[in-house]
């Protein structure tokens, strides 16, 4: 690439760019050499401007920004190239000068918002602590600096949670607060790693709303990290593409949106679900495939129908209903009960997929979790194939489980470290005296083919794969026991976006041959709209409204429903200067004090069994 | 495991540790085959001598008892009986905690709590008092000494155990063994029990230090191995009267203990640095 359009600010204007990096190579000590994780990389970064640097996991874009901030460990790391702070050479300052740079000059927000405060001391406290760490406010200042900080991240009644813990704060409020810490020495440059993908679609919408209003109200720059093309195209002014440690494409993000010519930035664009590209089609389909060497694409294909309408559905809900008690006081009595999932009713048939979309905490994965009976359900009936699951004692479960599989979101944890991917795929096969080990072995070998990977790795430890090939393997251990239903728990969510692409198809292909069953728990709108035939929407516990999907994402009748279409990221730069509101709000809770019964619930029918709740 | 060793060796105190393990075990397996002397042979003429490098004496290389028994003799055997203590007793211990530690994690309803409640009221009791008692009744012997010991100490095993497996059940894994039908005993086994062998294998190496106080302790007290068998325990007790005059005779057997201990000691600290994921990712 050129690293000329890069460097030449915008044509006719000679301000100085806030941060300048050229030629930056961080090595990693790696048994004993040194391995290069980002090469060679330059960008600017202009004031006021937003620039993002945008590539998948292990493409060296967060290291780019712990080079920048010099938070690599010693030793074992080492930086070279210029990093320019406003004109000064942060890789040759002395450690005490770098401090005072880190806050005030630049500051930085982390992805993991629950893990980025303190438990153990108050909001107001951690804040407080920021603000006077350099040394120059006096308490009293502080805290009255602090509150308008609060305020300035627009945290509704500041004054109110300025002495709240940090469990008391929502996902999004805790990155209010990191936000408003970043802010507190006002700095020039606010680094941004991946500050929304921990979050909702929702309160993602509202913190990127933030941050650009932040930016317009401070002057700063910001550095945006991201993995995700649709948060790139509401921020960015400008894009750098990172693919294994090197900057393969960068420029304005209208032009690589619409223009890109790196095959990686074609292959990672065309890999981006789009909320509304299945206009019209009642089927499923499947991701196009774009070859990162050539930049050809493959046409996706349909999922011929699948769906046995005829027959009895495969899985069938009624009035489901799992609360968790909450305890407290002296006596540990019962004081008030999460309703996790609240009559929730649906069916699935043979070879169909349906989808329950929602927020976290909606209890999308609870309902999961009660109708394999992972977590006991209050009430409620649970059929599958015919059987009452709920009815079941342990040695019945154990057998009528074996129509009903799981696959887990974190790829990483789902498998036992200690046992070699062929005994985890085999464990069920002989647990349950399916046949001999010479056949577990085939039956091995066969799954591991479906799910496209080679039997040769049957010897091998989880550790030694990619999230994308654990999460075939865990696919393919699902389908050990044959089983006619699958629930895929936020399956491919923690996949990077093409490996995602693939795993989808995966499901897809498997569906096609399988006549597979899934109940597909996300809260990746865009996903679902490709993978689902039939979509329910979670809120606080209830189906808010269920339908074929096509009619659900095309003619969305209740009012969250809609709100949840709407504050999903759109691969668009065009939309970048819609902005929706910074305003805070957060998601209602579903605890109720002991003894509470919600109404009950009508549902009308607006179309073709497209079920919506009336409120 | 080449790796492990070679990441083992790259602490030289470490290698200290190991090597002081090594000679104490290889003593304690061919020590009746190396001695100089028989260590209960007694030889009124021969009785106190200094140790060589004091001596006027060329015979006894850390001189000899009240009894004129060699003290060299008597510590390399002395060494069989620590070290089989320390290691069956914690052999025992951790089988009895690591057994009720998964249990107690796993299923932490009715069984669970029974365990816990009854690894609360062992930790309740003084060791040494319960020791006391036990050794009275059942009378002293190797046997019962390696019993008591095992049976006193599996409270820390069951903790740890009990405390990694409530975390490791909500890991993924597990519940997808669950999902797929796995009984409990295997996946107890095959899924919790390989995930916490490395907190077990560190508390082990550390517990056998503590064993071997403990060992010393009763027999000093008499409660111990019979006299017949020379132990380091017995040996100080019985050297504790002639302190003033011959203070060979209690030290150097308190010094074969600490050396021991210390030597356990760094190898588990070693062992727990490079086995627990927590430092490891420090160090890495």
């Amino acid at each position: 690439m050129s690293n000329q359009d890069l460097q030449t600010p915008p044509a006719g204007d000679t301000t100085q760019p806030v941060l300048s990096v050229r030629g930056l190579t961080t090595s990693f000590l790696v048994d004993g050499s040194w391995r290069p994780v980002v090469n060679n990389l330059s960008f600017d970064v202009m004031p006021g401007e937003t620039l993002a640097i945008v590539g998948e996991s292990g493409s060296g874009k967060s290291v780019t920004s712990l080079s920048i901030m010099r938070l690599l460990q010693k030793g074992s790391s080492r930086i070279e190239g210029e990093i320019r702070l406003g004109g000064r050479d942060l890789l040759a300052l002395p450690d005490g000068e770098m401090r005072h740079v880190r806050g005030r000059g630049m500051a930085m927000v982390f992805q993991e918002p629950m893990t980025s405060l303190n438990p153990i001391f108050t909001i107001g406290e951690q804040l407080v602590e920021a603000l006077t760490c350099h040394g120059e406010m006096g308490a009293e200042a502080a805290r009255k600096e602090a509150l308008r900080l609060m305020d300035k991240v627009r945290i509704p009644n500041a004054r109110a949670r300025f002495d709240e813990y940090p469990h008391q704060f929502s996902g999004g409020m805790r990155q209010r607060v990191m936000i408003a810490m970043a802010l507190a020495a006002k700095p020039d440059l606010l680094i941004a790693d991946e500050p929304t993908t921990a979050l909702d679609v929702t309160i993602q919408g509202q913190i990127l709303d933030l941050i650009k209003t932040l930016q317009a109200e401070e002057g700063m720059s910001v550095l945006f990290i991201t993995h995700d093309m649709g948060v790139v195209a509401e921020i960015a002014d400008r894009v750098v593409v990172m693919y294994r440690g090197e900057a393969v494409e960068s420029g304005p993000t209208q032009d690589i949106f619409y223009d890109g010519k790196h095959p990686y930035t074609r292959a990672l664009l065309s890999a981006v679900p789009r909320l509304g590209s299945m206009k019209e089609q009642a089927l499923p389909k499947r991701f196009p495939v774009v070859d990162i060497a050539t930049g050809k694409s493959t046409e996706p294909a349909t999922v011929a129908g699948t769906v046995v309408r005829s027959s009895r559905p495969v899985l069938e809900v009624r009035n489901l209903v799992t609360r968790f008690r909450t305890r407290g006081g002296l006596l540990r009595r019962s004081e008030g009960a999460v309703h996790a999932v609240e009559n929730v009713s649906f069916e699935l048939f043979q070879g169909e997929t349906l989808a329950l979309v929602g927020e976290s905490g909606c209890g999308k994965s609870t309902t999961g979790r009660s109708i394999t009976r992972l977590v006991e359900p209050d009430r409620g009936k649970v059929m599958v194939d015919g059987v009452d699951m709920r009815s079941l004692g342990k040695r019945a479960l154990r057998q009528t489980r074996r129509n009903i599989q799981m696959i887990f979101q974190d790829p990483f944890a789902s498998l036992n470290p200690r046992m070699t991917v062929g005994a985890a795929i085999a464990e069920p096969f002989l647990e349950h005296r399916l046949g001999t080990r010479a056949e577990a072995r085939d039956k091995v070998a066969d799954l591991l083919q479906r799910v496209g990977l080679s039997p040769d790795v049957m010897g091998r430890y989880p550790h030694e794969f990619s999230g994308g090939q654990r999460q075939r393997i865990c696919i393919a251990r699902a389908l050990t026991l044959d089983p006619k239903i699958i629930v895929a728990d936020e399956s491919v969510s923690a996949l990077d976006v093409s490996i995602k692409a693939q795993v989808c198809n995966l499901l897809m292909d498997l569906q096609e041959s399988l006549r597979l069953s899934y109940l597909f728990i996300s809260h990746d709108m865009a996903v679902v709209e490709r993978i689902s035939h039939r979509v329910a929407v979670m809120h606080l516990g209830e189906i808010v409204e269920i339908g074929p999907r096509a009619a659900v994402f095309e003619n969305p009748q209740h009012p969250y429903t809609r709100k949840l279409m709407a504050a999903v990221p759109v691969p668009d730069p065009s939309r970048r200067f819609i902005s929706r509101s910074a305003e805070a709000d957060e998601l209602k809770s579903p605890v109720h004090p002991a003894g509470y019964e919600p109404p009950e619930r009508i549902y009308r029918e607006v179309g073709d069994g497209h079920f919506v709740q009336v409120e | 495991m080449r790796d492990f060793l070679k990441r083992y060796s790259s602490s030289s105190l470490a290698m200290v540790g190991l090597a002081i393990v090594l000679v104490a075990v290889f003593a304690a397996a061919f020590g009746p085959w190396l001695v100089p002397f028989d260590p209960n042979t007694q030889d009124i003429l021969q009785r106190l001598k200094p140790p060589l490098w004091r001596g006027t004496d060329g015979m006894h290389l850390l001189g000899t008892d009240a009894l004129g028994r060699d003290i060299f003799s008597r510590i390399i055997v002395g060494a069989r009986v620590s070290i089989l203590v320390g290691v069956s007793a914690v052999v025992i211990s951790s089988i009895v905690g690591v057994t009720f530690g998964l249990i107690a994690g796993y299923e932490d309803k009715y069984a669970g709590r029974v365990l816990m409640m009854l690894t609360d009221i062992q930790l309740a009791i003084p060791f040494m008092v319960l020791a006391l008692a036990v050794a009275a009744v059942v009378g002293p012997s190797l046997w019962n000494i390696i019993a008591i010991l095992g049976l006193t100490n599996w409270v820390q095993y069951a903790r740890v155990v009990r405390a990694e497996c409530l975390v490791l059940r909500e890991r993924e894994f597990v519940q997808a063994a669950h999902m797929m039908g796995i009984s409990t005993p295997h996946i107890l086994t095959r899924h919790l029990l390989p995930n916490v062998m490395s907190s077990v294998i560190v508390i082990s190496s550390l517990l056998v230090a503590k064993m071997i106080i403990f060992e010393s302790s009763l027999s000093f007290l008499g409660l111990g191995v019979p006299p017949a068998t020379p132990t380091w325990g017995t040996m100080i007790a019985e050297g504790r009267n002639y302190i003033g005059n011959a203070w060979w005779v209690a030290t150097i057997p308190g010094v074969a203990i600490f050396v021991t201990v210390m030597g356990t000691n760094l190898v588990g600290d070693r062992l727990r640095d490079l086995l627990d994921p927590r430092l490891r990712q420090v160090e890495s």
